[in-house]
């Protein structure tokens, strides 16, 4: 590990910010798309989803940081889909005893966290060449980065197509059904979502100038 | 050492898929007992909910001893068998000769009114689908029902888990005259007044089918059982009758 003074150094910070807008895994890489379109109907799978992505993101990272000497490279993809398939089976296992209610929404979405290419895409980009701490920091950063996007597409969709949030009638309490307010059927859908993430990458690219192409 | 020599990927392989299973086997056997519970308590909270009570997981097992009063276990021709039927597992059942299949039954006692619980088990789009369905006293009427899934699709199929679901099946009859009618989902929605449809869940189809399709099999297989106990109901509808005429009788004798 490094040493203690460097540990939240500018560099080590700015692996936890990139990915949050500079460097989304999600908005600018374009990964993870399968996932964002699967479980964003509802606000609290993807909430879930968002923390145990979390979870098995920085755990995956720092096992792997850690062996990465002693992987043959030949071999380090089955290693490290070996690594996240264990940590998923484990994470559910124990929320299947300790948090069951947790576990129920979760247990569809774990074939999903393996397949995961963001997952993948950081153990192979980053853990495999970097110290442990640095690799967790890495791993916390994508996820945020992952999760606020799928928080945000969640949210919306779950408002717009069947106008709850976490599962509160909140179109019902304002009374917009009284003045002739109909849920959009289409929200529901995937294509939908698809399109919630292109607004969100448009709004994205004309704020932030760093991801302007030059002509 | 040269790590990609040939000998040390296989080395290194076996080595890390022993350490992985060996700690994933522990945590599965350390951890089972623990999800044991809760997936009994779980039951429980289900067939509790199907008779329209409530509770949270912790306090289900004292309120589920409170109002289920038997747990008995049928035969295919619905003869009473011993057998435990809170511990007998559909999954198994299902898969097994038509004949040997043994059917568990729970009755509950409901301000002095039986109702009787019926576990269901079938298929969804992307795996199994299960419930309980709650008969009223005539064994006609349905008085409530919960279903439940592993991986149906979240806000489409996997909404057979929500009261807006379920709520409509309250009320509906199993019996049209004499003959069995399932409750059928129905896409598009039921007919108002229909008293074996519900409406199904727009974009979960195949869900909603299965719901139908699980309903019609498992409850087929208890006619004999509805007979039987409507057979039973009626004869002693009628010696009540005798007697409160008797009694009338009389009491027009002593006018006299």
């Amino acid at each position: 590990m490094s040493n203690k003074k460097s540990i939240f150094s500018k560099k080590n910070k700015k692996l936890i910010t990139d990915p949050l807008n500079d460097n989304n895994p999600v908005t600018v890489q374009v990964l993870g798309i399968c996932s964002a379109l699967a479980i964003t109907v509802k606000l609290k799978p993807a909430i879930v989803m968002a923390i145990s992505v979390l979870v098995v993101l920085s755990l995956a990272n720092v096992i792997i940081s850690l062996m990465r000497k002693m992987i043959p490279s030949r071999i380090r993809i089955i290693v490290q889909l070996v690594v996240i398939a264990s940590l998923v089976i484990l994470v559910d296992q124990v929320l299947k005893a300790f948090v069951y209610d947790v576990s129920k929404e979760l247990s569809v979405f774990v074939g999903l966290i393996i397949t995961n290419c963001i997952i993948m895409g950081r153990l192979e980009a980053f853990a495999m060449a970097n110290s442990p701490w640095q690799s967790f920091l890495d791993g916390l950063g994508n996820a945020f980065g992952y999760g606020w996007l799928l928080i945000v597409v969640a949210f919306f969709r779950e408002l717009l197509g069947s106008g709850t949030l976490l599962g509160y009638q909140i179109i019902d309490k304002i009374g917009l059904y009284n003045l002739g307010y109909e849920d959009n059927g289409m929200m529901i859908l995937p294509p939908m979502a698809l399109i919630t993430v292109g607004i969100i990458i448009w709004i994205q690219r004309t704020k932030n100038n760093k991801l302007i192409e030059s002509k | 050492m040269d790590i990609n020599k040939n000998s040390y990927i296989f080395g290194f392989a076996t080595i890390l898929i022993v350490i992985l299973s060996a700690i994933l086997s522990t945590s599965y056997m350390r951890l089972k007992p623990f999800q044991k519970i809760n997936i009994d308590l779980e039951k429980q909270q289900n067939i509790l909910n199907s008779i329209g009570i409530n509770v949270d997981r912790d306090s289900a097992k004292e309120t589920y001893s409170e109002y289920i009063k038997e747990e008995i276990v049928l035969d295919i021709n619905c003869f009473e068998i011993p057998g435990n039927a809170f511990e007998l597992d559909l999954a198994i059942e299902l898969k097994k000769d038509e004949r040997k299949q043994k059917l568990p039954l729970f009755i509950s006692e409901l301000e002095g009114n039986k109702k009787y619980i019926i576990p269901l088990r079938g298929k969804g789009l992307w795996g199994p689908i299960w419930g309980f369905i709650a008969l009223d006293d005539d064994l006609t009427t349905i008085f409530g029902a919960v279903f439940d899934h592993s991986k149906e699709t979240p806000g489409l199929g996997a909404e057979i888990n929500t009261t807006s679901f379920q709520d409509p099946f309250r009320g509906k009859t199993i019996f049209e005259d004499e003959d069995f009618t399932s409750i059928t989902v129905i896409k598009g929605g039921a007919k108002e007044g229909d008293m074996h449809g519900v409406d199904a869940i727009s974009g979960g189809t195949i869900t909603s089918n299965g719901v139908s399709d699980m309903i019609q099999e498992r409850l087929s297989r208890y006619l004999p059982y509805f007979k039987k106990k409507i057979e039973e109901s009626k004869v002693k509808a009628i010696f009540n009758f005798m007697d409160t005429t008797s009694i009338n009788y009389d009491t027009l004798q002593i006018i006299q």
